[in-house]
């Protein structure tokens, strides 16, 4: 298995990377989500 | 139609595609196909890498499609998908970099040669960074967006360069060999199957930043709106 430490290495980068993304996005959305939906009751509250 | 596109483009039915995908594609790379002769074990990075670059390929033509509609018609619509895919395309092109390099190192013995597809996709790197930096640092978010556009088209020409490179330029980078016949049927088969698997993660990813970037665009409105009675 001669060069299987560079195989890992690319798989592990590019996972890594990938759920990172994916991570950011997800908690950008959470944080967007809480915004809004203060923003609409805050709304609600002023008719 | 309109039920359907929906039905497809719903995260949760497009992160459970993107999964079977992913699992199919792994299972296929790690256990179906056979070790390649001269490179050994490491040319299973192949798998992936072209893969990566075929999206990013794409993530650039939707940025040039969008980018051109959203100058023609100035809907934000187009110009929210550029951005989206924009941001997504410099990621997959950081992975095509490094994946590119660790490959390189246990093939060529060294991590970056100023080879012609590793520099002009070295470049294409930078152009879509601009565009992104451009976008950051604009003083008005609408001249951002236009000047983004342009990038976005202008920068788009790197990418049948980078594409060419290899038949262009002599090269130390392999040839088109899914177009040479240098792939066996497994081999093939496992190509295929991992870019249908990035091309749905590419798209699941598109889906959900875009739908941010809408939810962006109504939070500033609606605290606009609530500012404004204030």
């Amino acid at each position: 298995m001669e060069n299987s430490g560079y195989l890992l290495a690319a798989y592990s980068v590019i996972w890594a990377v990938v759920f990172c993304f994916v991570f950011v996005l997800s908690r950008r959305q959470r944080r967007l989500q809480r915004e809004l939906d203060y923003l609409r009751k805050k709304m609600e509250e002023k008719g | 139609m309109q039920s359907l596109k929906k039905y497809i483009f719903h995260p949760n039915i497009l992160l459970s595609l993107t999964f079977a995908a992913m699992m199919a594609a792994l299972a296929l790379v790690f256990v179906y196909v056979p070790t390649e002769k001269t490179m050994g074990v490491v040319q299973r990075i192949f798998y992936f890498h072209v893969p990566l670059a075929w999206v990013c390929f794409l993530a650039y033509a939707v940025v040039f499609v969008c980018s051109l509609l959203y100058l023609r018609q100035r809907d934000t619509r187009w110009d929210r998908l550029a951005h989206s895919s924009a941001e997504i395309g410099i990621i997959f092109t950081t992975l095509v970099l490094i994946a590119g390099t660790i490959w390189a190192k246990a093939a060529w013995g060294s991590w970056w040669t100023w080879d012609a597809r590793l520099t002009t996709t070295l470049i294409l790197w930078f152009i879509y960074f601009a565009y992104l930096l451009v976008r950051a640092y604009a003083t008005e978010e609408s001249r951002g967006a236009r000047y983004a556009a342009v990038i976005g088209i202008m920068g788009f020409i790197d990418v049948p360069i980078v594409a060419l490179s290899i038949i262009l330029w002599r090269t130390s980078h392999p040839g088109p060999l899914i177009f040479e016949g240098g792939l066996t049927s497994s081999m093939k088969l496992t190509l295929m199957v991992c870019i249908l698997a990035f091309t749905l993660l590419y798209v699941y990813l598109l889906v959900n930043s875009n739908s941010i970037r809408r939810a962006l665009d109504e939070v500033k409105s609606l605290k606009h709106f609530v500012d404004g009675r204030n």
